[in-house]
Protein backbone atom coordinates (compact mmCIF):
# COMPACT_ATOMS: atom_id res chain seq x y z
CA UNK A 1 0.00 0.00 0.00
CA UNK A 2 1.32 3.45 -1.38
CA UNK A 3 -0.74 5.09 1.55
CA UNK A 4 0.88 7.37 4.50
CA UNK A 5 4.18 6.88 3.25
CA UNK A 6 6.31 9.54 4.18
CA UNK A 7 9.04 10.38 1.80
CA UNK A 8 12.02 12.36 2.01
CA UNK A 9 14.25 13.52 -0.40
CA UNK A 10 17.51 15.17 -0.97
CA UNK A 11 15.90 17.78 1.61
CA UNK A 12 17.64 21.00 1.72
CA UNK A 13 16.92 24.11 3.93
CA UNK A 14 18.59 27.03 4.23
CA UNK A 15 17.27 29.90 6.57
CA UNK A 16 17.68 33.50 5.76
CA UNK A 17 20.06 34.39 8.17
CA UNK A 18 22.57 31.88 6.30
CA UNK A 19 22.28 28.48 8.59
CA UNK A 20 22.78 25.52 6.53
CA UNK A 21 20.43 23.60 9.07
CA UNK A 22 19.65 20.56 6.51
CA UNK A 23 22.22 19.55 3.93
CA UNK A 24 20.48 16.39 1.77
CA UNK A 25 18.50 14.64 3.71
CA UNK A 26 16.77 11.28 2.82
CA UNK A 27 14.51 8.41 3.67
CA UNK A 28 11.53 6.26 3.30
CA UNK A 29 8.87 5.69 6.27
CA UNK A 30 6.10 3.58 5.44
CA UNK A 31 2.73 2.56 6.70
CA UNK A 32 2.83 1.99 10.67
CA UNK A 33 6.57 2.23 11.62
CA UNK A 34 7.32 4.22 14.75
CA UNK A 35 10.68 5.43 13.79
CA UNK A 36 12.89 7.68 16.08
CA UNK A 37 14.29 10.86 14.65
CA UNK A 38 17.81 11.58 17.56
CA UNK A 39 20.43 14.12 17.48
CA UNK A 40 22.48 16.55 19.31
CA UNK A 41 21.42 19.64 20.02
CA UNK A 42 21.14 21.82 16.34
CA UNK A 43 21.40 19.13 14.45
CA UNK A 44 18.21 19.97 12.37
CA UNK A 45 15.81 17.65 13.69
CA UNK A 46 13.23 20.29 14.29
CA UNK A 47 13.95 22.07 11.29
CA UNK A 48 13.62 18.52 9.09
CA UNK A 49 10.21 17.98 11.26
CA UNK A 50 8.76 21.43 10.49
CA UNK A 51 9.10 20.42 6.71
CA UNK A 52 6.84 17.06 7.55
CA UNK A 53 3.55 19.11 7.47
CA UNK A 54 4.55 22.54 5.47
CA UNK A 55 5.42 24.82 7.57
CA UNK A 56 8.75 25.17 6.53
CA UNK A 57 9.10 24.56 2.45
CA UNK A 58 12.05 23.05 1.09
CA UNK A 59 15.47 24.76 -0.12
CA UNK A 60 16.45 22.29 -2.27
CA UNK A 61 14.87 18.61 -2.47
CA UNK A 62 11.76 16.89 -2.35
CA UNK A 63 8.44 15.84 0.59
CA UNK A 64 6.10 13.47 0.03
CA UNK A 65 3.27 12.04 2.14
CA UNK A 66 1.04 9.35 0.76
CA UNK A 67 0.87 10.19 -3.17
CA UNK A 68 1.23 13.27 -2.54
CA UNK A 69 3.86 16.04 -3.12
CA UNK A 70 4.45 18.84 -0.46
CA UNK A 71 3.28 21.91 -2.88
CA UNK A 72 1.34 24.77 -1.39
CA UNK A 73 -1.95 23.44 -3.12
CA UNK A 74 -1.68 19.71 -1.38
CA UNK A 75 -0.70 21.49 1.67
CA UNK A 76 -4.40 21.30 3.61
CA UNK A 77 -4.81 17.90 3.13
CA UNK A 78 -1.29 17.10 4.09
CA UNK A 79 -1.72 19.17 7.09
CA UNK A 80 -5.15 16.60 7.83
CA UNK A 81 -2.91 13.88 7.47
CA UNK A 82 0.60 14.84 9.18
CA UNK A 83 -0.34 15.66 13.39
CA UNK A 84 2.11 17.41 14.69
CA UNK A 85 2.54 17.79 18.18
CA UNK A 86 4.76 20.71 19.79
CA UNK A 87 7.32 20.19 22.35
CA UNK A 88 5.98 23.03 24.48
CA UNK A 89 1.80 21.98 25.18
CA UNK A 90 1.22 25.89 25.73
CA UNK A 91 2.57 26.63 22.15
CA UNK A 92 -0.51 24.25 21.06
CA UNK A 93 -2.67 24.57 23.48
CA UNK A 94 -4.32 28.16 22.83
CA UNK A 95 -7.81 27.96 23.21
CA UNK A 96 -9.68 29.02 25.84
CA UNK A 97 -10.66 25.91 26.91
CA UNK A 98 -9.50 21.99 26.58
CA UNK A 99 -12.66 21.38 24.44
CA UNK A 100 -12.34 24.01 22.63
CA UNK A 101 -8.68 23.47 21.49
CA UNK A 102 -9.49 20.12 20.93
CA UNK A 103 -12.50 21.14 17.96
CA UNK A 104 -10.22 23.93 17.14
CA UNK A 105 -9.06 21.25 13.85
CA UNK A 106 -12.15 19.28 13.28
CA UNK A 107 -14.36 23.07 12.57
CA UNK A 108 -11.40 24.61 10.60
CA UNK A 109 -11.45 21.04 8.42
CA UNK A 110 -15.63 22.24 8.05
CA UNK A 111 -17.39 19.36 10.17
CA UNK A 112 -20.50 19.46 11.24
CA UNK A 113 -21.36 20.02 14.97
CA UNK A 114 -22.07 16.67 16.21
CA UNK A 115 -19.07 15.24 14.09
CA UNK A 116 -17.00 18.29 15.94
CA UNK A 117 -18.58 17.03 19.23
CA UNK A 118 -18.38 13.27 18.52
CA UNK A 119 -14.86 13.53 17.41
CA UNK A 120 -13.72 16.01 20.45
CA UNK A 121 -15.17 13.39 23.09
CA UNK A 122 -13.64 10.33 21.30
CA UNK A 123 -9.90 12.33 20.84
CA UNK A 124 -10.51 12.96 24.83
CA UNK A 125 -11.60 9.88 25.51
CA UNK A 126 -8.53 8.25 23.99
CA UNK A 127 -6.28 10.32 26.35
CA UNK A 128 -8.28 9.67 28.99
CA UNK A 129 -8.79 13.41 29.66
CA UNK A 130 -12.47 13.67 29.14
CA UNK A 131 -12.83 14.92 32.67
CA UNK A 132 -10.83 17.96 31.96
CA UNK A 133 -12.53 18.89 28.88
CA UNK A 134 -13.62 22.56 30.63
CA UNK A 135 -11.16 23.46 32.47
CA UNK A 136 -8.86 26.12 30.74
CA UNK A 137 -5.43 25.06 29.32
CA UNK A 138 -3.77 26.93 31.87
CA UNK A 139 -4.60 25.32 35.05
CA UNK A 140 -3.86 21.48 33.66
CA UNK A 141 -0.59 19.97 34.87
CA UNK A 142 2.35 19.40 32.68
CA UNK A 143 1.43 15.58 31.92
CA UNK A 144 -1.91 16.72 31.39
CA UNK A 145 -0.95 19.80 29.00
CA UNK A 146 0.69 16.69 27.14
CA UNK A 147 -2.44 14.50 26.69
CA UNK A 148 -4.74 17.19 25.72
CA UNK A 149 -2.07 18.07 22.84
CA UNK A 150 -1.96 15.02 21.46
CA UNK A 151 -6.10 14.79 21.62
CA UNK A 152 -6.07 18.22 19.60
CA UNK A 153 -3.84 16.24 17.34
CA UNK A 154 -6.39 12.86 17.33
CA UNK A 155 -9.31 14.50 16.66
CA UNK A 156 -8.52 15.67 13.10
CA UNK A 157 -7.68 11.97 12.64
CA UNK A 158 -4.18 11.99 11.00
CA UNK A 159 -2.89 8.79 9.81
CA UNK A 160 0.84 10.18 11.14
CA UNK A 161 1.86 11.53 13.97
CA UNK A 162 4.74 13.49 14.09
CA UNK A 163 6.18 15.01 17.97
CA UNK A 164 8.77 16.98 19.40
CA UNK A 165 10.08 15.74 22.59
CA UNK A 166 7.24 14.23 23.69
CA UNK A 167 8.33 13.28 27.30
CA UNK A 168 9.96 16.99 28.08
CA UNK A 169 8.89 18.34 30.79
CA UNK A 170 7.09 15.18 32.52
CA UNK A 171 7.56 13.20 36.03
CA UNK A 172 8.63 9.79 35.82
CA UNK A 173 5.47 8.26 36.12
CA UNK A 174 3.23 10.62 33.68
CA UNK A 175 6.30 10.05 31.33
CA UNK A 176 5.26 5.99 31.45
CA UNK A 177 1.46 7.13 30.97
CA UNK A 178 2.82 8.62 27.79
CA UNK A 179 5.26 5.69 26.85
CA UNK A 180 2.08 3.30 27.17
CA UNK A 181 -0.19 5.63 25.53
CA UNK A 182 1.79 6.24 22.93
CA UNK A 183 2.32 2.30 22.25
CA UNK A 184 -1.42 1.88 22.11
CA UNK A 185 -1.48 4.12 18.43
CA UNK A 186 -1.65 2.16 14.96
CA UNK A 187 -0.66 5.40 13.45
CA UNK A 188 2.95 5.67 12.15
CA UNK A 189 5.02 7.82 14.93
CA UNK A 190 7.79 9.70 13.68
CA UNK A 191 9.52 10.66 17.34
CA UNK A 192 12.27 13.62 17.50
CA UNK A 193 13.86 12.92 21.49
CA UNK A 194 16.50 13.40 23.33
CA UNK A 195 14.80 10.37 25.53
CA UNK A 196 16.66 7.13 23.96
CA UNK A 197 14.79 5.04 26.94
CA UNK A 198 11.84 6.38 25.39
CA UNK A 199 13.01 5.48 21.76
CA UNK A 200 13.68 1.40 22.73
CA UNK A 201 10.10 1.17 24.32
CA UNK A 202 8.36 2.62 20.95
CA UNK A 203 10.53 3.06 17.80
CA UNK A 204 11.69 -0.40 16.05
CA UNK A 205 13.62 2.16 13.98
CA UNK A 206 16.38 5.10 14.22
CA UNK A 207 17.75 7.81 12.30
CA UNK A 208 20.22 10.17 14.02
CA UNK A 209 20.96 13.52 12.39
CA UNK A 210 23.96 14.91 12.77
CA UNK A 211 24.94 18.36 11.29
CA UNK A 212 21.73 18.44 8.83
CA UNK A 213 22.76 14.83 7.71
CA UNK A 214 21.44 11.92 8.19
CA UNK A 215 24.04 9.50 10.35
CA UNK A 216 22.52 6.42 10.77
CA UNK A 217 19.45 4.58 9.45
CA UNK A 218 18.17 1.05 11.01
CA UNK A 219 16.91 -1.06 13.42
CA UNK A 220 16.98 1.04 16.88
CA UNK A 221 18.78 -1.88 18.90
CA UNK A 222 21.42 -1.97 16.25
CA UNK A 223 22.43 1.70 16.56
CA UNK A 224 22.14 1.99 19.97
CA UNK A 225 24.40 -1.20 20.11
CA UNK A 226 27.14 1.41 18.68
CA UNK A 227 29.02 2.83 20.84
CA UNK A 228 31.25 4.68 18.53
CA UNK A 229 28.12 6.02 15.94
CA UNK A 230 26.72 7.36 19.22
CA UNK A 231 29.51 9.49 20.32
CA UNK A 232 30.46 10.45 16.89
CA UNK A 233 27.18 12.05 17.28
CA UNK A 234 26.91 13.45 20.39
CA UNK A 235 24.60 10.60 21.98
CA UNK A 236 25.24 8.18 24.74
CA UNK A 237 23.75 4.41 24.91
CA UNK A 238 20.06 4.23 26.70
CA UNK A 239 20.49 3.84 30.35
CA UNK A 240 18.76 0.77 30.39
CA UNK A 241 21.56 -0.73 28.07
CA UNK A 242 24.21 0.70 30.03
CA UNK A 243 25.80 -1.26 32.73
CA UNK A 244 24.17 -0.65 36.39
CA UNK A 245 26.72 1.68 38.09
CA UNK A 246 25.72 0.59 41.17
CA UNK A 247 25.57 -3.56 41.15
CA UNK A 248 28.16 -4.12 38.20
CA UNK B 1 6.57 40.17 42.73
CA UNK B 2 3.67 38.53 45.06
CA UNK B 3 1.05 41.23 44.43
CA UNK B 4 1.04 40.59 40.14
CA UNK B 5 0.62 36.56 41.27
CA UNK B 6 -2.07 36.80 43.73
CA UNK B 7 -3.79 39.27 40.90
CA UNK B 8 -3.75 36.84 38.21
CA UNK B 9 -4.99 34.17 40.85
CA UNK B 10 -7.93 36.72 41.22
CA UNK B 11 -8.80 36.09 37.80
CA UNK B 12 -9.45 32.18 37.97
CA UNK B 13 -11.36 32.81 40.80
CA UNK B 14 -13.73 35.16 38.73
CA UNK B 15 -13.24 31.69 35.91
CA UNK B 16 -14.54 29.67 39.07
CA UNK B 17 -17.44 31.87 40.10
CA UNK B 18 -18.48 32.11 35.89
CA UNK B 19 -18.77 28.35 36.27
CA UNK B 20 -21.89 27.97 38.74
CA UNK B 21 -25.14 27.39 36.83
CA UNK B 22 -27.81 29.94 38.08
CA UNK B 23 -30.30 31.45 36.64
CA UNK B 24 -28.00 33.97 35.26
CA UNK B 25 -25.16 32.10 34.53
CA UNK B 26 -27.89 29.85 32.44
CA UNK B 27 -28.67 33.06 30.38
CA UNK B 28 -27.33 33.40 26.76
CA UNK B 29 -24.12 35.83 27.01
CA UNK B 30 -25.61 38.00 24.20
CA UNK B 31 -28.61 38.59 26.25
CA UNK B 32 -26.60 39.54 29.54
CA UNK B 33 -24.11 41.69 27.31
CA UNK B 34 -26.68 43.87 25.83
CA UNK B 35 -28.23 44.78 28.95
CA UNK B 36 -24.81 45.48 30.51
CA UNK B 37 -24.12 48.08 27.63
CA UNK B 38 -27.89 49.36 27.60
CA UNK B 39 -26.95 49.52 31.76
CA UNK B 40 -23.76 51.56 31.07
CA UNK B 41 -25.32 53.81 28.54
CA UNK B 42 -28.62 54.76 31.54
CA UNK B 43 -26.13 55.59 34.16
CA UNK B 44 -23.77 57.57 32.13
CA UNK B 45 -26.20 59.48 30.27
CA UNK B 46 -28.02 60.48 33.96
CA UNK B 47 -27.18 64.39 34.69
CA UNK B 48 -23.91 65.39 36.17
CA UNK B 49 -25.25 66.23 39.71
CA UNK B 50 -27.99 63.36 39.69
CA UNK B 51 -27.27 60.95 43.08
CA UNK B 52 -30.63 60.21 44.46
CA UNK B 53 -31.58 59.69 40.65
CA UNK B 54 -28.67 56.83 40.47
CA UNK B 55 -29.93 54.94 43.10
CA UNK B 56 -32.62 52.68 42.16
CA UNK B 57 -30.10 51.34 39.30
CA UNK B 58 -28.25 49.43 42.54
CA UNK B 59 -30.81 47.14 42.29
CA UNK B 60 -29.52 45.66 38.76
CA UNK B 61 -25.98 44.90 40.22
CA UNK B 62 -27.90 43.81 43.64
CA UNK B 63 -30.42 41.60 41.31
CA UNK B 64 -27.14 39.78 39.66
CA UNK B 65 -25.64 39.08 42.67
CA UNK B 66 -28.40 37.39 44.23
CA UNK B 67 -29.81 35.31 41.80
CA UNK B 68 -26.22 34.57 40.31
CA UNK B 69 -25.14 33.24 43.57
CA UNK B 70 -21.68 35.84 44.27
CA UNK B 71 -19.98 36.65 47.24
CA UNK B 72 -20.77 40.43 47.44
CA UNK B 73 -17.52 41.09 49.93
CA UNK B 74 -15.87 39.90 47.13
CA UNK B 75 -16.88 42.56 44.64
CA UNK B 76 -16.46 45.60 47.02
CA UNK B 77 -13.05 44.72 48.03
CA UNK B 78 -12.57 44.80 44.07
CA UNK B 79 -13.98 48.05 43.91
CA UNK B 80 -12.38 49.38 46.67
CA UNK B 81 -8.96 48.30 44.96
CA UNK B 82 -10.01 50.74 42.29
CA UNK B 83 -12.13 53.04 43.80
CA UNK B 84 -8.21 55.51 44.62
CA UNK B 85 -8.06 56.22 40.64
CA UNK B 86 -11.45 57.30 40.60
CA UNK B 87 -11.29 59.57 43.65
CA UNK B 88 -8.30 61.27 41.68
CA UNK B 89 -10.76 61.90 38.70
CA UNK B 90 -13.27 64.32 40.97
CA UNK B 91 -11.25 65.05 43.91
CA UNK B 92 -11.06 68.52 42.64
CA UNK B 93 -15.02 69.04 41.79
CA UNK B 94 -15.86 70.63 45.60
CA UNK B 95 -13.29 73.28 45.26
CA UNK B 96 -14.40 74.41 41.64
CA UNK B 97 -17.67 74.34 41.65
CA UNK B 98 -19.23 75.90 45.17
CA UNK B 99 -22.44 77.11 44.11
CA UNK B 100 -24.72 75.46 46.97
CA UNK B 101 -27.35 73.65 45.32
CA UNK B 102 -28.70 72.06 48.14
CA UNK B 103 -29.42 72.22 52.15
CA UNK B 104 -29.65 68.55 54.28
CA UNK B 105 -30.57 70.44 57.69
CA UNK B 106 -27.73 73.31 58.37
CA UNK B 107 -25.31 71.67 56.01
CA UNK B 108 -24.88 73.44 52.32
CA UNK B 109 -24.13 70.72 49.85
CA UNK B 110 -22.41 72.38 46.55
CA UNK B 111 -22.67 71.32 43.15
CA UNK B 112 -18.97 70.04 42.93
CA UNK B 113 -19.74 67.95 46.21
CA UNK B 114 -22.62 66.53 44.12
CA UNK B 115 -20.52 66.04 41.02
CA UNK B 116 -18.24 64.53 43.01
CA UNK B 117 -20.76 62.11 44.37
CA UNK B 118 -22.11 61.37 41.39
CA UNK B 119 -18.52 60.47 39.40
CA UNK B 120 -18.20 57.82 42.60
CA UNK B 121 -21.77 56.48 42.35
CA UNK B 122 -20.99 55.91 38.02
CA UNK B 123 -18.31 54.52 39.05
CA UNK B 124 -19.50 51.91 41.28
CA UNK B 125 -22.20 50.56 39.58
CA UNK B 126 -20.43 50.70 36.06
CA UNK B 127 -17.47 48.79 37.47
CA UNK B 128 -19.12 46.43 39.57
CA UNK B 129 -22.14 45.51 36.10
CA UNK B 130 -18.60 44.57 34.26
CA UNK B 131 -17.30 42.78 36.99
CA UNK B 132 -20.64 40.73 37.52
CA UNK B 133 -21.07 40.57 33.70
CA UNK B 134 -17.74 38.46 33.84
CA UNK B 135 -18.29 36.22 36.78
CA UNK B 136 -21.66 35.46 35.37
CA UNK B 137 -20.44 35.15 32.03
CA UNK B 138 -17.10 33.86 31.69
CA UNK B 139 -14.59 36.03 29.58
CA UNK B 140 -14.66 33.61 26.30
CA UNK B 141 -18.39 33.68 26.40
CA UNK B 142 -18.42 37.23 26.44
CA UNK B 143 -16.17 37.57 23.56
CA UNK B 144 -18.30 35.57 21.82
CA UNK B 145 -21.15 37.19 22.22
CA UNK B 146 -19.13 40.67 21.52
CA UNK B 147 -18.32 38.65 17.92
CA UNK B 148 -21.79 37.47 17.48
CA UNK B 149 -23.11 40.89 18.11
CA UNK B 150 -20.83 42.21 15.33
CA UNK B 151 -17.65 43.42 17.67
CA UNK B 152 -14.93 42.91 14.70
CA UNK B 153 -13.12 39.51 14.63
CA UNK B 154 -9.78 40.67 15.10
CA UNK B 155 -10.71 42.44 18.20
CA UNK B 156 -12.33 39.25 19.65
CA UNK B 157 -9.80 37.13 18.95
CA UNK B 158 -7.37 39.28 20.37
CA UNK B 159 -9.42 39.39 23.47
CA UNK B 160 -9.36 35.60 23.41
CA UNK B 161 -5.46 35.24 22.93
CA UNK B 162 -5.07 38.01 25.34
CA UNK B 163 -6.20 35.89 28.01
CA UNK B 164 -4.91 32.88 27.00
CA UNK B 165 -1.88 34.43 27.37
CA UNK B 166 -1.63 36.72 29.76
CA UNK B 167 -0.62 33.49 32.49
CA UNK B 168 2.25 32.10 30.27
CA UNK B 169 3.17 35.90 30.09
CA UNK B 170 3.32 36.58 33.55
CA UNK B 171 4.81 33.61 35.22
CA UNK B 172 7.56 34.11 32.00
CA UNK B 173 7.80 38.07 33.07
CA UNK B 174 7.98 36.64 36.75
CA UNK B 175 10.32 34.14 36.34
CA UNK B 176 12.99 36.53 34.62
CA UNK B 177 12.16 38.65 37.43
CA UNK B 178 13.04 36.04 40.10
CA UNK B 179 15.96 35.78 38.31
CA UNK B 180 17.54 38.88 37.92
CA UNK B 181 16.72 39.41 41.80
CA UNK B 182 18.92 36.27 43.05
CA UNK B 183 22.02 38.20 41.15
CA UNK B 184 21.38 41.39 42.41
CA UNK B 185 23.64 42.36 45.28
CA UNK B 186 23.37 45.80 47.71
CA UNK B 187 20.84 47.36 44.97
CA UNK B 188 23.00 47.09 41.94
CA UNK B 189 21.52 45.34 38.94
CA UNK B 190 18.04 46.31 40.16
CA UNK B 191 18.51 49.55 37.83
CA UNK B 192 16.46 51.17 35.06
CA UNK B 193 19.19 50.12 32.83
CA UNK B 194 18.88 46.28 33.80
CA UNK B 195 14.77 46.60 33.45
CA UNK B 196 14.62 48.37 30.20
CA UNK B 197 16.46 45.16 28.73
CA UNK B 198 14.44 42.34 30.56
CA UNK B 199 11.65 44.20 28.99
CA UNK B 200 13.40 43.86 25.80
CA UNK B 201 13.75 39.74 25.79
CA UNK B 202 10.40 39.11 27.32
CA UNK B 203 9.37 41.28 24.09
CA UNK B 204 11.35 39.29 22.03
CA UNK B 205 10.45 35.71 23.68
CA UNK B 206 7.08 36.67 23.22
CA UNK B 207 7.85 37.30 19.51
CA UNK B 208 9.43 33.67 19.34
CA UNK B 209 6.24 32.37 21.15
CA UNK B 210 3.57 34.12 18.64
CA UNK B 211 5.39 32.87 15.70
CA UNK B 212 5.15 28.95 17.19
CA UNK B 213 1.34 29.46 18.11
CA UNK B 214 0.75 30.79 14.70
CA UNK B 215 2.51 27.49 13.17
CA UNK B 216 0.39 25.41 15.85
CA UNK B 217 -2.54 26.91 14.44
CA UNK B 218 -1.60 26.34 10.73
CA UNK B 219 -1.25 23.15 11.19
CA UNK B 220 -4.23 22.88 12.14
CA UNK B 221 -5.72 24.35 9.43
CA UNK B 222 -6.51 27.67 10.55
CA UNK B 223 -7.48 30.58 7.84
CA UNK B 224 -8.22 33.78 9.34
CA UNK B 225 -11.20 32.93 11.97
CA UNK B 226 -11.73 31.14 15.15
CA UNK B 227 -14.71 29.07 15.70
CA UNK B 228 -16.06 27.60 18.88
CA UNK B 229 -18.56 24.87 18.77
CA UNK B 230 -20.93 26.28 20.20
CA UNK B 231 -25.13 26.51 20.08
CA UNK B 232 -26.11 30.27 21.41
CA UNK B 233 -30.11 30.63 21.77
CA UNK B 234 -32.00 33.42 22.85
CA UNK B 235 -35.24 31.74 23.85
CA UNK B 236 -38.47 32.98 26.65
CA UNK B 237 -35.89 34.00 29.72
CA UNK B 238 -33.51 35.69 27.91
CA UNK B 239 -36.47 37.82 25.99
CA UNK B 240 -37.79 38.27 29.91
CA UNK B 241 -34.46 39.29 31.92
CA UNK B 242 -33.77 41.78 28.84
CA UNK B 243 -36.90 43.55 28.56
CA UNK B 244 -37.60 43.65 32.44
CA UNK B 245 -34.38 44.96 32.60
CA UNK B 246 -34.31 47.65 29.71
CA UNK B 247 -37.74 48.99 30.65
CA UNK B 248 -36.36 49.51 34.51
CA UNK B 249 -33.50 51.44 33.38
CA UNK B 250 -35.66 53.31 31.12
CA UNK B 251 -38.20 54.30 33.69
CA UNK B 252 -35.39 54.96 36.55
CA UNK B 253 -33.41 56.90 33.85
CA UNK B 254 -36.32 59.31 32.82
CA UNK B 255 -37.81 59.93 36.04
CA UNK B 256 -36.22 60.31 39.45
CA UNK B 257 -37.65 57.46 41.66
CA UNK B 258 -36.62 58.91 44.45
CA UNK B 259 -37.61 61.88 44.34
CA UNK B 260 -41.51 61.13 42.91
CA UNK B 261 -41.43 58.62 45.52
CA UNK B 262 -40.25 61.14 48.25
CA UNK B 263 -42.93 64.11 47.39
CA UNK B 264 -45.35 61.35 46.88
CA UNK B 265 -45.41 60.40 50.80
CA UNK B 266 -44.98 63.73 51.86
CA UNK B 267 -48.42 64.76 50.49
CA UNK B 268 -49.97 61.66 51.45
CA UNK B 269 -48.91 62.92 55.60
CA UNK B 270 -49.32 65.95 54.73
Amino acid sequence: MSHHIVEVRDLQHTYPDGTHALRGVSFLIHHGESVAIVGANGAGKSTLLQHLNGYLMPTAGQVRIGDLPLTRKTMPEIRRTVGMVFQDPDDQLFMPSVYDDVAFGPLNLDLPGEEVDKRVIRALETVEALHLRDRPPYKLSGGQKRRVAIASVLSMAPDILVMDEPSSGLDPRARNQLISLLATFRHTKIIATHDLDLVLDLCERTIIIHEGQVMADGPTTEIFGNTELLSASHLEKPLRMQGCPVCS
Amino acid sequence: MPAIDTGFYDISHLDTLAAQDSVIHRLDPRAKVLTTLCFVLAVVSCDSHAVSQLMPFFFFPLFLIVLGNLPVLYFCKKLILLSPFVLFIGIFNPFLDRTVMLHIGPMAVSGGWLSFFSIFLRFILTVSVAFLLVATTGFTAVCMALEKLGAPKVFTVQLLFLYRYIFVLVDEGVRMVRARALRCFNGRGTGLHAFSQLIGSLLLRTLDRAQRIHMAMQCRGFRGDIRLNRQLRIGRPEILFMAGNLLFFLLVRIYNVPQLLGTFLLERSL
